[in-house]
């Protein structure tokens, strides 16, 4: 503390802070669940089974796209690209890297991870424990600013989960079918868009950089649009998170045999 | 209805002070700095408070209380219970002169620093014209009252002194944002500006100015991360680059 508010020449307080509030809880459950989450996805993506449901093609976005000899053969809709993966090696591998890195560059996953994880701050007017600080100018964080490449990333994984929830529209005899799992597919990609839309480096790009809107209409338009949905950016983050696990587990289950699909047509 | 309220009040200077207990009376529809000023009138008539307006405009009253830093004439009593001791410090961030008044000249000299607003060549004074939809950006932190909450809550100051050289700090951010939005000003070189004399990449966008902002300015969402990615645009992409050298890319 003694460089940060025990400076000399401020006012002499001995406490790190005079919160009386909760300040501690907001951190602690964005850690709990960020880490529940992560154990939960690296337990399903490294467990190389009950990711496809072959009789309704249902197929979940933590294996994703499904491109190795691995997997089963109606799951890989988009090609045969790899040769078959050794045991634990998740079957999206080349993939999950960039998924992880689009939400660990996100603005708003970098506030959350920065407090819950590195207390930088823990909250606010709570000092920090860390002597130092350089923020994002140094290496590894500098490395933050690449997350308008991810977002270009994300666009196209968020066009192959909707691929995917397309060919989920498959029925037992083959033909069209329609199934809860299609409509939680279905609800993920539609999210994942929402989310992947709402990124602050889509705002920037699609017309925040402008200086004059009014040369510009419609790109002027779409900003407007997507600065709507970026109000929303924390609550489509955790909403993602949310339907992402929801649409793998309801697949596990029915691939897995522990859940019957709830069929509406075919 | 008034009842008697426990104060926790700083008194103090640079060299030394210390939390000092007050029972005082607190009436219906009072806020802290009401409370703050009856101290004043009758139990220590020479605490030291900056105030001007009482009506959350000009920023003067800006203090910490109950940690959390807050204009005191805009802090009603009626969010606190009456048995509640109600802890008042001045902001945490900038030298103490006396009491809650703070010497808050580090904001001043930020200021100071910032290329003024330069319309184009040619255009005088009288002259400016520019569209609604074009300065409505610019126009939200023109809401800001220098009440420097921000500044002092920031983490990057607040808990390193050091970093005050290097950070001009959340207000002076989305200044630059604001000038670099608006439409009239010719100057294209305030987002190389915000990363190597402002520091904005020492800003981690934990938000803690947002939260704070007594005018509910959006500064980080609206302000900051916009500028990061204009420093992102000149001086990360290579892509961006790449387009302005051959000249297919336009701002
Ligand atoms: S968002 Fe940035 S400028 Fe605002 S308080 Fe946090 S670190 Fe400081
Ligand atoms: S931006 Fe908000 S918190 Fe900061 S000085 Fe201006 S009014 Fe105060
Ligand atoms: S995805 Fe969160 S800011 Fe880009
Ligand atoms: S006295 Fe002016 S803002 Fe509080």
């Amino acid at each position: 503390m003694a460089g940060g508010v025990g400076s000399p020449g401020r006012a002499q307080i001995p406490w790190r802070t005079l919160r009386g509030d909760r300040w501690w809880f907001p951190p602690a459950v964005t850690f709990t669940l960020i880490v529940l989450w992560l154990l939960y996805a690296l337990v399903r993506t490294s467990m190389q089974r009950d990711y496809f449901v072959a009789t309704y093609h249902y197929l979940t976005p933590f294996y994703s796209p499904c491109v190795t000899a691995s997997c089963h053969p109606d799951a890989r809709h988009v090609g045969t690209w790899l040769g078959e993966m050794p045991p634990l090696v998740p079957y999206a591998f080349f993939l999950l890297p960039i998924l992880l890195g689009f939400r660990l560059t996100c603005y708003y996953y970098r506030k959350a991870y920065y407090r819950a994880f590195w207390l930088s701050p823990p909250a606010c007017a709570v000092a920090e424990p860390h002597a130092k600080y350089t923020g994002e100018t140094r290496f590894p964080l500098i490395l933050q600013n690449a997350h308008r490449y991810f977002f270009y990333a994300a666009v196209v994984v968020s066009g192959m989960n909707t691929l995917d929830a397309f060919d989920g529209f498959h029925g037992k005899d083959g033909g069209v079918g329609v199934g809860l799992g299609t409509i939680v597919m279905l609800t993920n990609a539609a999210f994942l868009w929402l989310y992947t839309l709402s990124c602050h480096s889509c705002r920037h790009l699609i017309g925040g950089r402008l200086k004059h809107f009014s040369k510009h209409p419609l790109r002027y338009r779409a900003w407007t649009i997507v600065s709507r949905l970026n109000t929303r950016h924390m609550q489509l983050a955790w909403t993602t998170l949310g339907t992402l696990l929801v649409t793998d587990l309801y697949i596990a289950l029915v691939a897995s045999g522990a859940l019957t699909d709830l069929r509406f047509y075919n | 209805m008034s009842y008697d309220a426990k104060f926790r009040v700083w008194r103090g200077d640079a060299s030394g002070g210390e939390l000092v207990d007050y029972t005082v009376e607190v009436n219906d529809g009072e806020v802290v700095l009401d409370i703050i000023h009856r101290l004043q009138a009758t139990q220590s008539g020479d605490l030291a408070v900056r105030w001007n307006c009482k009506a959350g405009k000009c920023g003067s009253c800006s203090a910490e209380v109950n940690g959390i830093p807050r204009l005191m004439c805009m802090t009603r009593m009626s969010t606190f219970t009456e048995t509640e001791t109600v802890t008042v410090t001045p902001m945490r961030a900038f030298p103490v002169i006396r009491d809650l008044v703070t010497d808050v000249s580090f904001n001043y000299e930020k200021a100071r620093q910032i290329p003024a607003f330069a319309p184009p060549e040619g255009v005088a004074r009288g002259e400016y014209r520019m569209q609604q939809v074009d300065v409505e950006r610019s126009q939200e932190f023109r809401k800001c009252i220098e009440c420097f909450l921000c500044q002092n809550t920031c983490h990057v100051v607040r808990d390193h002194e050091e970093n005050k050289e290097a950070f001009a700090g959340p207000r002076f951010l989305i200044r630059a944002a604001e000038l670099d939005m608006h439409p009239l000003d010719a100057r294209d070189d305030r987002a190389d500006f915000a990363r190597d004399e402002q520091g904005i990449g020492m800003c981690n966008i934990t938000k803690c100015c947002t939260e704070v902002c007594p005018e509910h300015i959006r500064i980080t969402d609206n302000g900051i991360i916009p500028m990061k990615e204009r420093v992102v645009g000149k001086r990360y992409d290579p892509l961006v680059w790449l387009g302005n050298k051959i000249g297919r890319r336009k701002p």
